[in-house]
């Protein structure tokens, strides 16, 4: 029987209390027990970028961490960019310039470019790049994503 | 704990090299000991004579971001956005790179270049051991099982120092395939009173290039030099060939991230980082 530890913590402001095994991962965690699947899993090692949420404001990778390591801590997941029914910004600029089409790469793209653009508010596009350059995408070739980040931040 | 598991536990940092191997079940620690909640191991202050210490588990990027590194050690801030991606250095710290000791990674490359003394903590006490006695083999440093690196005091290197730094890549953020920095200490009339020179990824650890150290020093740095240094480079490395590279392609081009590295030097006024 694999050691379990009681953990709490915030996601997208809601607080939550859960006992979880000590060497479940973060995104294992926010699926299976949580039920945000929007955060996704694709290569578990770190490369592709999907699982990618915010930990107290910064952007890491949710498969890099066990669940019992966020005891404590506030993330925030894709779930978390809307308001209700009204789409954040990045997400209605990601609509917008078709800057999706599986749309697996997304959730992970989309909290990158949040943490990336509180820290670089008016980035040229070679920023914008660089910025994205840990998220994989399949469908796009990238140019509608770098598209949608740039007028995000032209908006603001 | 480490004294009482040893060899069946691994100490988890910033998890982003253990939790890759551990998902791909590649390592399967009995005992994982998270030190992520331990007080007063991350951080960045100036050191007793003037260099710096950094704590183990100061992230990368609070290392990117710090104006006291750039000032006192350039040439370490200026390799750390070379390291994953952001969201990587989010999570990876300065002491878990090291003590997992990838031999392509950036920080021990620079660390042995800056001659970084590393505090070594055992329930025993603590120990002092130099860069070039810490990296001894691909994945292999000087830590014994029941100890845990602490902290890193690196010798202020910000003026007159040049620096170079170079490597390559398939991709941006991607592990280098070799690279190499370089440190220049030049006299009044430009010649060369100290030179230092690491290669990385072209061994099993990061390693100085004593023969072409040697060559460099009393010589005036022309491009005749820093083909010479580049030509000695090449020869004293005897790489492995992988899927990645030949062993012959890293030879030649550790050769020419080093003359490379020099020319950055050079063209760099002192003390400011190289980019």
């Amino acid at each position: 029987m694999t050691p379990q530890r009681n953990i709490r913590l915030t996601v997208n402001g809601k607080g939550y209390e859960s006992l979880v095994p000590v060497r479940m991962t973060l995104a294992d965690f926010l699926r299976g027990e949580l039920d945000l699947t929007g955060t996704h899993v694709g290569c578990e090692h770190g490369v592709c970028g999907a699982c990618t949420i915010l930990l107290n404001g910064n952007a890491v990778r949710s498969c890099l961490m066990l669940a019992v390591q966020v005891d404590g801590a506030s993330l925030m997941t894709v779930e978390g960019l809307a308001d209700g029914q009204d789409l954040h910004p990045l997400q209605k600029a990601f609509q917008r310039n078709h800057a999706l089409q599986c749309g697996f790469c997304t959730p992970g793209l989309l909290m990158t470019a949040y943490d990336f653009l509180k820290d670089t508010p008016n980035p040229t596009e070679a920023q914008v790049r660089e910025g994205i350059s840990g998220n994989i995408c399949r469908c796009t070739g990238y140019a509608p994503i770098v598209q949608a980040i740039l007028e995000v931040s032209q908006e603001s | 704990m480490l004294g009482q598991y040893g060899d069946d536990a691994k100490i988890l940092a910033g998890g982003q090299s253990l939790m890759p191997l551990m998902n791909m079940r590649l390592v399967r620690p009995k005992v994982v000991i998270d030190i992520n909640r331990v007080d007063g191991l991350s951080y960045i202050s100036p050191g007793q004579d003037g260099g710096l210490a950094v704590g183990a588990m100061t992230r990368q990027r609070e290392i990117e971001r710090s104006a006291l590194v750039r000032e006192t050690v350039p040439l370490l801030a200026s390799v750390i956005p070379y390291i994953g991606h952001f969201q990587i250095r989010n999570r990876g710290t300065v002491g878990g790179s090291l003590a997992h000791s990838d031999p392509a990674a950036e920080i021990p490359a620079v660390c042995l270049t800056l001659d970084t003394e590393f505090d070594l903590a055992s329930s025993s006490g603590v120990r002092t051991v130099m860069a070039r006695d810490f990296f001894l083999n691909h994945l292999t440093t000087a830590l014994e099982p029941v100890e845990l690196l602490t902290q890193i005091r690196i010798p202020d290197t910000g003026d007159p120092w040049r620096l170079g730094f170079q490597e390559v890549c398939r991709r941006d953020g991607d592990f280098a395939l070799v690279g190499a920095a370089a440190m220049l200490h030049l006299d009044d009339n430009g010649i060369c009173r100290e030179a230092r020179i690491t290669t990385f990824g072209a061994g099993g650890t990061p390693m100085r290039m004593e023969a072409a150290e040697q060559y460099l020093s009393g010589a005036a740095l022309s491009s005749e030099d820093r083909e010479e240094a580049a030509r000695l480079v090449s020869d004293a490395l005897d790489p492995i060939s992988d899927i990645h590279a030949s062993a012959q392609y890293r030879k030649d081009v550790a050769g020419v991230m080093v003359r490379r590295a020099l020319e950055q030097a050079l063209l760099q006024t002192e003390g400011e980082p190289a980019a």
